[in-house]
């Protein structure tokens, strides 16, 4: 082993890879936990562009999501009774501010709905104002709410693996890392699954690849494109809502203006990564995620010896940029190329009917 | 009706393309007054008239006092140069979402020359660092312009990346090499701006980079109407395959607009570091280069109008701390009211229904009707 360190690169390398796999257990809890609502983003973004809709606007989705997960969870713990559901962390006020959330990030996706597919206007535009708006009308009431400072909800908490499971040799810290996750957590993991299968294994999955690829072949064969892609956008919605609420009632308890901090465009990227579809969305986020990991195990336990001054050479900001950086050069093609589907981005016009 | 001539033409034309914007901005204005009047109780106690305050508030705030009037100059000028960065994207047939990109880019390559020259006399500091920021925005614009043209990917997606790059590069930068060792430096910072920094021209802040602001609206508008290349790059925006048909080489076009796009985005930048802040923090907050987007569509893509949105948009955040400070109204209202303004502007074709509104079709959609559609066909170009 020793004499492989010798041989520069190739050594550099391996030194690398023993490195990472050594401290991934460590660290493996955080990446998932970053993950997990740039994968929920990825799914409200594969849901849209499936079947034809640029959605831009992720971030802002998310962004109004948290607010109000957070607001109605306040609210409900003020006037309703705590019943604690003695399950994963969930009480009353919790699922109303989930539940409220989800409901609030799929009006918004009706709005983006109905702006992209019947007035037809520029779905980008739609996005952009989509995200405008969250982050004016969030800090607006957010700081008139404040000055009242609500009491908090509280959080969902984690589950904690039996300890048979975590206690596995070699991978026991995998299950408890990707197990090991509070309510949202758990459903964006069957999610992605069930999404994956849905994608090719389904009449559903299959009507929303051809509405996203060939609409018009689409309409010919009997299926309602307008109506499939406003019951897509819709649904796609749950999954930002989601993703908002994991910040404030799952990973932290508190809203923040802007928290969102581009969580939302990194899913954009992920779902780019992940060539659109949910696995490999979800994959994306982790090794996004990952990057950051591998930014803070460097800074607090940098390997020794040439891997160390080399990656402790290297300016922390660019693990944050890799993810950005990656996917340009995805997009581009240099590396294996992610193409989107053929639609995304046209209104469907129906032939007239009275012709 | 017959077309009319002369000045009475004109007026006629001006009114066909102002009308669609003055409609969205009154709506926005409304659905912000029912937002204030709902949302009294959690300010002051229920207060029908909260609005009245409020828009007054705001209106003084901006037009009111000689400081005022400047202050909006002050807020609009980056706001008119990254609107034009966008605007002419669009004529081009792109959408440059990544102005702030190209914005904090320009900023940082401004403060890189003007740190490093500043003992220097001002008459070498201030050009060489305008023209580093230039630089550094045309740089971070050719990028994206590249990628479409030779790879096909598309602008919107690498543009939104780049931003991105563009905040962490500023961190490194700032907080490594650049960071200041002076006294006034409290936080990841540089020392403050000395030589370059921008001679004030009116009143208490007015920089010169208002000179500049102004002076690119008629460049950019003889640029696209009165140039050959303005034409080609509105050609190759209507139509690529037309313009190759032509003669006109459209993947050198788009690298040339996208560069441009840069190049006037990181002008904003080096004016707003130069002039108005007049030093670089490691981590800059700023939403020009997204309001740079609301600014191009509410002036329709037009120098003229973008000059006119960006006055808008400069007023409202001028006026914005007073309406804070006056009616208790937070100044995040003000982007609220943009967001709104935008989306009766989106929805064109409803709200002309509605309103029965029969003015030619000027509307910003039709200006993007290459761009977002072509999103889906990276592979085929």
């Amino acid at each position: 082993m020793e004499a492989i360190y010798g041989i520069p690169i190739i050594g550099l390398i391996v030194q690398f890879v023993v490195y990472f796999v050594t401290e991934l257990p460590g660290f493996s809890g955080t990446i998932v936990a970053a993950a997990t609502p740039i994968a929920l983003g990825s799914l409200c973004g594969f849901m849209n562009e499936r079947s034809g809709v640029v959605n831009i606007g992720i971030e802002g989705m998310m962004l109004t999501a948290a607010f109000v997960a957070w607001w109605a969870a306040s609210i409900a713990a003020q006037l309703l009774p705590n019943i604690d559901f003695g399950l994963l962390g969930i009480t009353l006020p919790l699922l109303i501010g989930l539940l409220a959330a989800i409901a609030a990030a799929m009006l918004v996706s009706a709005v983006h709905a109905w702006l992209s597919i019947s007035v037809r206007a520029d779905q980008i535009i739609s996005g952009t104002i989509i995200n405008i708006f969250a982050v004016g009308i969030t800090g607006y009431l957010n700081l008139l709410i404040s000055q009242q400072s609500p009491p908090s909800a509280g959080r969902f908490e984690e589950w904690r693996l039996p300890d048979f499971i975590s206690d596995l040799p070699v991978i026991g810290w995998l299950f408890d890392a990707l197990l090991g996750v509070g309510p949202i957590g758990l459903t964006m993991l069957i999610s992605v699954v069930v999404l994956q299968v849905l994608l090719f294994r389904s009449r559903w999955g299959l009507r929303t690849r051809a509405v996203g690829e060939h609409p018009k072949a689409a309409e010919t064969v009997g299926i309602d494109v307008i109506r499939l892609r406003y019951r897509n956008v819709i649904l796609g919605g749950a999954f930002a809502g989601l993703a908002g609420a994991y910040l404030t009632i799952e990973f932290g308890s508190a809203f923040q203006g802007e928290m969102t901090a581009g969580r939302g465009f990194i899913a954009l990227a992920a779902l780019i990564f992940g060539r659109w579809t949910p696995i490999g969305a979800f994959g994306a986020a982790l090794l996004f995620t990952a990057s950051t990991g591998l930014e803070r195990s460097i800074r607090f336990a940098a390997p020794e010896g040439a891997l160390g001054e080399f990656l402790t050479g290297i300016p922390l900001q660019f693990y944050s940029a890799l993810p950005y950086l990656i996917t340009i050069i995805v997009l581009a093609g240099v590396v294996g190329r992610s193409i989107a589907p053929a639609a995304v981005g046209r209104p469907y016009e129906r032939e007239s009917k009275a012709a | 009706m017959s077309e009319r001539t002369g000045f009475a033409g004109w007026w006629d034309r001006a009114r066909a393309v102002a009308m669609l914007p003055l409609i969205s901005i009154v709506l926005a204005l409304v659905f912000g007054a029912v937002l204030l009047i709902v949302s009294s109780p959690l300010i002051n106690g229920w207060d029908p008239l909260l609005p009245f305050t409020a828009y007054r508030a705001l209106a003084e705030g901006a037009f009111g006092s000689v400081n005022g009037l400047v202050n909006t100059l002050v807020n609009a000028s980056p706001l008119v140069l990254a609107g034009l960065a966008v605007g002419i994207g669009f004529k081009g047939g792109l959408f440059n979402i990544g102005a702030q990109g190209q914005f904090l880019a320009g900023a940082l390559c401004a403060t890189i020359v003007a740190i490093a020259l500043n003992s220097a006399s001002p008459l070498v500091a201030i050009p060489l660092s305008i023209l580093a920021g230039m630089v550094g925005g045309l740089a971070w614009g050719f990028i994206p312009g590249a990628l479409k043209a030779f790879t096909g990917a598309h602008e919107v997606v690498t543009t939104i990346m780049l931003n991105f790059v563009a905040i962490q590069l500023v961190s490194w930068v700032i907080s490594g090499a650049l960071r200041g060792t002076g006294p006034a430096v409290t936080f990841a910072r540089t020392d403050p701006i000395v030589a370059a920094s921008l001679p004030i021209v009116v009143g208490r802040s007015g920089h010169l980079g208002l000179l500049l602001a102004a002076l690119a609206v008629p460049i950019a508008w003889w640029l696209l109407f009165r140039s050959t290349t303005g034409f080609e790059i509105r050609t190759v925006g209507a139509n690529p395959d037309a313009a190759r048909y032509a003669g006109m080489h459209p993947r050198w076009i788009t690298i040339l607009t996208m560069s441009l796009c840069g190049l006037l985005a990181g002008l904003a930048g080096a004016t707003e570091v130069l002039g108005e802040v007049r030093y670089m923090p490691a981590s800059y907050g700023t939403t020009v280069g997204f309001d740079a987007i609301a600014v191009a569509l509410l002036g329709r893509a037009h120098p003229v109008g973008i000059l006119f949105a960006g006055l808008l948009f400069g007023a409202m955040q001028a006026g914005a701390g007073l309406m804070q400070s006056q009616a208790e109204v937070p100044v995040q209202m003000v982007g609220v009211l943009q967001a709104v303004i935008l989306f009766f502007l989106a929805a064109e074709i409803i709200v002309r229904r509605t309103l029965r509104i029969r003015t030619a079709g000027t509307g910003v959609s039709s200006e993007l009707q290459t761009v977002s559609r072509s999103y889906g066909e990276q592979a085929s170009r």
